[in-house]
């Protein structure tokens, strides 16, 4: 089975996040690391892999320093990886995007796409569907566990209520949530070898995709502005002297709220 | 005046979600609110009068085994050919998975450009969306198509306005496409009397200070005596104490209740990423120096096995 990972690479949110002055996420100066949804895809596809075979690649599209996160993926296991890379897509949207992820699993023909279930900095959501509409093929999202049997994928699909067993012949793309397996971290083999695993780096013109299709260019939508939100401040804080709760009450209570 | 489409959010057994009367609430602002209703058969019978409640002069449906068996794709493609033939001035989805995921397929359909976690939506098409955990407030606008946003539940206060809806089967003719994924199977796990995370105006969280999962019986007691939901951080579901769907934070969900409770949750950045945003925030922690202190309006420095217990004693009291 050949499956791509999508791995996004995005600023550590343990850190202070922005954006920049043309609107766009802060990059320059953030800690950049792998989204960590997107960890939880790589482990699937390897467990996956190693029970039917076939090759891991690792998809991204980013720019020049997204190559560490790639890296760092390859470092896990898979095989081999594409890096979409182009001064146009700076500034580009969820519709863009997918528009370029499409074209670039549309070269790699897999039977199986995994993503996580949501960027953190982004937290759009859509990738998953997006990219499904547009190569017509089924998409089983929200996965808390993935069974493959042959040709056929089954997901649980967490919900408020419980879950929904969903299913679907591949080639499908399935996106994953942290509950669904514990991502291995790189051993020092692992590691070596990811410094010789081959990257293609693609650009736009290798996918047919016009400068004018994505980035700021074509853009479907544009911020305005955007402001940093005055933190919070602390109010009261109380020492439990034996009447902590009530004294909790009492605050409730005049907030209205008992 | 033109139609604003609003996309209904429901349980299995057809009660309305309440997202669903905040997006019909903000429609009324835009123009003449139509709710599309996608379920199992008798779906928009059993939710029209809610419906008109709040304000839909019209309701779409469609109804049936092929739309509510099969994920998201079918309701996307019925969404979309009744957006070309209404021409909206706007279409307002919840920005939960599926109505993100709905909105995602609608996007690319219609090459129209999308919205996602609005909280206030202008007239005239301008987004207040929220960035990086409330960090960051961003000003937006679809420049390709209509305003097509997901807006976040807890953020517009729902008000009724009666209207009397004309109900409208939708014929819907789906592609090979739209059946691929199949749904087999719904189980419930939670079901109780409690408010849905998202939605509820009090929340009562719990992390690894709760120490257990009998333990969080407590943070129950304390959130039902509230009419609260009840959460989790990331250690108290990593550490078994609670599923997994009650998480809040970067990776879980995001809550923007009027008032949010922790007890014995440290403040880490990513839970603050799914709760700063509520209205009024409490702690209760036994270390002064945790950070959740530095956010909250009302902390007490103690042990939560008897600050909580006396304050549930008091609420009881009180009642
Ligand atoms: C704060 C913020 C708000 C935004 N709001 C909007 C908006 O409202 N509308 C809009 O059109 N755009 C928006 N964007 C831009 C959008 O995030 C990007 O276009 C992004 O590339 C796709 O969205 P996502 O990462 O949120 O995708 P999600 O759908 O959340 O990502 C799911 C998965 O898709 C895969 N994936 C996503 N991007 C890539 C990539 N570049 N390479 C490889 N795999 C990838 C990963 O596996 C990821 O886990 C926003 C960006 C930010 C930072
Ligand atoms: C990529 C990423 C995503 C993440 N996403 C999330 C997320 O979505 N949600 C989330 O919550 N976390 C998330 N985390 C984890 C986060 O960094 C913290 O580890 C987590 O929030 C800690 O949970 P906690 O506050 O319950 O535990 P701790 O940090 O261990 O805090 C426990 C607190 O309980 C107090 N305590 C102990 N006993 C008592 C007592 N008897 N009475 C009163 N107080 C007591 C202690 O003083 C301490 O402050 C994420 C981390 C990463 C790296």
């Amino acid at each position: 089975m050949n499956i791509v990972v999508l791995v996004k690479q995005v600023p550590d949110s343990g850190s202070e996040r922005g954006l920049a002055g043309d609107n766009t996420v802060e990059r320059q100066s953030a800690n950049n690391v792998i989204n960590e949804m997107d960890e939880y895809a790589i482990e699937e596809a390897l467990r996956i892999q190693a029970a039917e075979g076939g090759e891991v690649t690792i998809l991204t599209m980013g720019p020049e320093r997204a190559a560490e996160s790639i890296r760092k993926a390859l470092s896990m296991g898979p095989d081999k990886a594409v890096h979409v890379i182009d001064d146009a897509l700076h500034g580009s949207c969820a519709l863009s995007t997918s528009k370029v992820l499409a074209a670039a699993l549309g070269t790699l023909n897999p039977d199986l796409v995994i993503a996580g279930a949501e960027s953190t900095d982004g937290r759009v959501q859509v990738m998953p569907h997006m990219i499904a509409e547009r190569l017509g093929i089924a998409a089983l999202t929200g996965a808390r566990k993935l069974t493959v049997d042959g040709g056929t994928l089954t997901i649980e699909r967490q919900t408020e209520e419980g879950y929904e067993v969903v299913t679907a012949a591949t080639p499908a793309v399935v996106s994953v949530w942290d509950t669904i397996n514990e991502p291995r971290y790189p051993s020092f083999k692992g590691i070596m070898a990811a410094k010789k695993k081959p990257v293609q780096t693609l650009a736009l013109a290798d996918l047919g995709i016009e400068a004018g299709e994505v980035g700021f260019a074509g853009a479907s939508s544009e911020v305005v502005e955007h402001a940093k939100r005055p933190p919070r401040q602390g109010g009261q804080k109380v020492a439990d002297d034996g009447n902590g709760g009530a004294a909790l009450v009492e605050f409730l209570s005049s907030e209205k709220f008992v | 005046m033109a139609e604003v489409l609003v996309l209904v959010e429901a349980t299995r057994d057809f009660t309305v979600k309440k997202v669903t009367l905040e997006l019909l609430t903000l429609a009324r602002q835009i123009g003449s609110p139509a709710a599309v209703v996608f379920g199992a058969s008798g779906a928009a019978a059993a939710m029209s009068e809610k419906l008109g409640e709040y304000g839909a002069e019209k309701i779409y449906t469609g109804e049936g085994d092929e739309i509510d068996g099969h994920l998201v794709s079918p309701k996307a493609t019925a969404l979309a050919s009744l957006v070309t033939r209404v021409q909206p001035a706007a279409v307002l989805l919840p920005s939960t998975q599926e109505g993100k995921e709905i909105a995602g397929r609608l996007a690319v359909k219609l090459d129209n450009g999308l919205l996602t976690d609005v909280v206030e939506l202008t007239a005239d098409g301008v987004a207040t969306q929220p960035a990086f955990a409330g960090q960051v407030i961003v000003k937006s606008k679809v420049s390709r198509g209509i305003p097509l946003a997901t807006v976040r539940p807890n953020s517009i206060a729902p008000t009724p306005a009666a209207a009397t809806p004309q109900v409208e089967a939708l014929e819907v003719s789906l592609g090979a496409a739209d059946t691929l994924a199949k749904v087999v199977d719904r189980v419930v796990e939670q079901k109780g009397s409690r408010p849905e995370l998202t939605e509820a105006s009090v929340v009562v969280s719990g992390g690894r200070g709760v120490g257990s999962g009998d333990n969080f019986k407590l943070v129950e007691e304390l959130a039902d005596l509230l009419g609260g939901a009840v959460g989790a951080s990331r250690a108290a579901v990593d550490s078994g104490f609670y599923p997994h769907q009650f998480q809040v934070g970067q990776t879980g969900k995001t809550v923007s209740p009027q008032l949010y409770i922790a007890l014995g949750i440290s403040g880490a950045i990513q839970h603050r990423a799914g709760m700063q945003t509520s209205k009024t925030i409490v702690a209760v922690n036994k270390d002064a120096e945790a950070p959740i202190f530095e956010l909250a309006d009302y902390g007490v420095v103690g042990d939560l096995f008897k600050v909580v217990p006396q304050a549930a004693e008091e609420i009881r009291k009180r009642k």
